[in-house]
């Protein structure tokens, strides 16, 4: 009989106050935010948070004993460092748990400047291995890493056995098939990058138009996916769209899907994963509220029966129809790599 | 301002790449950086064949550095990269920080592009870990460039891609095995086959990406030969070409040309539509716009 003393923090976006509150009432453990600037990689228009209301949400959080981090996860440039540096001290001021940083020189300006404030590895760290990861830790001591979505399950176990710190993984939302942090297709395209502009894709260079070919999509021009009548179209990430070699038209890098993990939410808890983090910043507090729900009562039901522990047909079906292509995928987790 | 081939992004057969650096040994490039930094499954030329020759180059008067991956994640993948970390006679360059946490403190090491260098903080703290030059990373501008050249250490070199197929992206997936409908585990090596990669064209026949196993770079390739003076200004110490598998010694003439200012604008102009077979370029990155634009220099 398996017996499971702890199981990972629920880790649950916030892109607004109603979406954080919903994370909060819905069971997360944690929700992370952005300010309303280029400082996270969800730099959209009408999201995220201003200072006001990053206070009023720490309170919401903090009185219903849900942890709260900032997302500082882009890379700042030395012309606009002050707005970095900032949101550091907003963030201590806040008295935040953590705050999740990819840049190596903000990371050392906030071990040195905010040493009491705790800093996780952001995905866009591009951490894959225990070498760099051991790196983050002696130069920063990073309390957490969040490992990009290119690894296998035996992968992110030998992690988190190497690794004296937590690992925590991406468990739901849309997925980047493409090492974080080191993606620079979107500003091939469009100028503005994750990395450099919080953005991938960026919804302003993006158009629709109706042809007699169908309805076609085109980021600065560039035509990303055409549709046939009746056919749901989505939005036109780049990586996610139709493209021609040869005779072949098809998605050559990724078809539109959802990351899901709950099928091996046991093999997870087990390996030891510290938090297990939900995609989706941009998305609706109904969606938070559904998404949050469902893996909130995931844990439990494993906590407490991990023998029979089986997801529930009706917790898949609900995720899957708020999935990206309305299908769902367990990524690079169920491959064989070593 | 040194000349430097960068490392060979594509899977060429061994052959190939013996006879390549054959013909380097009598170009006119002053740094050659050796090995596999993008697919851990080629191991045709193992280290002790790169150190080969690397031998050869340096004999023959280059500076040879020692690549590594970009993506580890395997620990056989984080064996090979301590044998060659560990090697006696050549500095490496770190494409990714568990290069340098082995290399850092202990020998320098060159900072590559694939390590994230956006602001001169980090800079400054790499070169105190040992890094003796950085490679900029794709994305940024000349005016990135001159705030950074500006406030970066004086001891630290700097290095600029200026030629090349752009590498935009890396996955766990590869991308040449899913055009042929295998899984990665049983991919054949068929990236063998394409020794310049394949095109991935819009449906509007606009070639928007090229396929590298489990990289995507840009669909054509880029081409600074015009920015040399302004990188001569900006205080650029290296320049970077990528092999392509056409073309590469004209390439390299005419970089050289173009540092030792022995060439006319008109030269320039008749060499980019016809000197490498190739008429398609861009440079948009270097002059702050979508990197896939070509901007003609004022």
């Amino acid at each position: 009989m398996v017996i499971v003393d702890q199981i990972p923090d629920l880790v649950c976006p916030a892109g607004s106050l109603p979406a954080l509150k919903a994370a909060v009432d819905n069971g997360a453990d944690a929700v992370y935010f952005g300010f309303s600037n280029t400082t996270n990689a969800r730099n959209f228009p009408g999201l995220n948070f201003d200072m006001d209301e990053a206070q009023q949400g720490v309170d919401y959080a903090h009185q219903k004993n849900c942890k709260v981090m900032l997302a500082l996860n882009t890379y700042p440039q030395s012309e606009n460092w002050p707005l970095w540096t900032q949101a550091l001290q907003s963030a201590a001021d806040l008295k935040l748990d953590a705050v999740i940083i990819a840049d190596l020189g903000l990371l050392q300006y906030a071990t040195q400047h905010h040493p009491d404030l705790s800093r996780h590895l952001s995905v866009q760290g591009s951490a894959t291995n225990q070498y760099a990861i051991a790196f983050y830790y002696e130069q920063f001591k990073v309390k957490r890493v969040i490992l990009p979505r290119v690894l296998s399950m035996t992968q992110v176990s030998n992690v988190v056995e190497a690794t004296p710190i937590e690992v925590e993984v991406f468990g739901f939302g849309s997925l980047c098939v493409m090492v974080e942090g080191r993606c620079i297709m979107s500003s091939y395209v469009t100028g503005e990058s994750p990395n450099t502009s919080g953005v991938c894709s960026p919804a302003h260079a993006v158009s629709w138009e109706e042809t007699p070919n169908g309805r076609q999509s085109r980021l600065n021009n560039v035509l990303i996916d055409r549709y046939q009548p009746g056919e749901a179209a989505g939005y036109p990430t780049l990586c996610k769209g139709r493209f021609q070699t040869g005779d072949d038209i098809f998605y050559a890098i990724e078809e539109p899907t959802s990351l899901n993990v709950l099928e091996i939410l046991p093999e997870l808890v087990n390996i030891g994963v510290a938090a297990i983090k939900i995609e989706g910043r941009q998305r609706s507090p109904a969606y938070i509220a559904k998404v949050t729900g469902i893996f909130r009562t995931a844990l439990d039901t494993y906590k407490a029966n991990p023998d029979s522990y089986q997801p529930d047909p009706d917790w898949l079906q609900q995720l899957q129809r708020v999935s990206e292509g309305c299908s769902t995928t367990l990524g690079a987790l169920h491959r064989p790599w070593q | 301002m040194r000349i430097s081939l960068g490392p060979i992004q594509y899977f060429w057969p061994a052959e190939k790449v013996y006879d390549f650096y054959e013909q380097v040994k009598t170009w006119p490039v002053d740094i050659v950086y050796l090995g596999e930094n993008v697919c851990a499954k080629r191991r045709e030329i193992k280290l002790d064949d790169w150190l080969r020759i690397a031998t050869e180059l340096t004999a023959a008067g280059k500076h040879v550095v020692l690549s590594t991956m970009v993506l580890l994640e395997a620990d056989s993948e984080l064996s090979r990269l301590k044998r060659i970390c560990n090697n006696p006679s050549y500095p490496v360059e770190a494409n990714d920080l568990s290069a340098v946490y082995l290399l850092k403190e202990v020998r320098e090491f060159v900072a590559g592009p694939h390590i994230n260098m956006y602001n001169s903080e980090t800079i400054k703290l790499l070169s105190h870990l040992g890094a003796y030059r950085w490679v900029m990373p794709m994305e940024l501008s000349a005016q990135t460039l001159q705030g950074l050249q500006e406030s970066k250490p004086e001891n630290i070199e700097t290095e600029v891609f200026a030629y090349g197929h752009i590498p935009l992206s890396f996955s766990a997936r590869c991308f040449t095995a899913r055009k042929h409908n295998l899984p990665k585990d049983q991919c054949d090596f068929l990236c063998k086959q394409d020794d310049q990669g394949v095109a991935l064209y819009t449906q509007e026949n606009h070639k928007l990406f090229n396929i590298n196993g489990i990289q995507l770079q840009s669909g054509i390739p880029c081409n600074l030969i015009g920015a040399i003076e302004q990188m001569r200004s900006l205080k650029v110490d290296v320049v970077r070409l990528s092999p392509q598998i056409n073309g590469m010694a004209s390439v390299v003439q005419m970089f050289r040309k173009a540092i030792n200012k022995e060439l006319t604008q008109t030269e320039i102009d008749v060499w980019l539509k016809k000197g490498t077979g190739n008429n398609e370029w861009c440079n948009g990155y270097w002059y702050g716009q979508p990197g896939m634009n070509w901007q003609k220099e004022a």
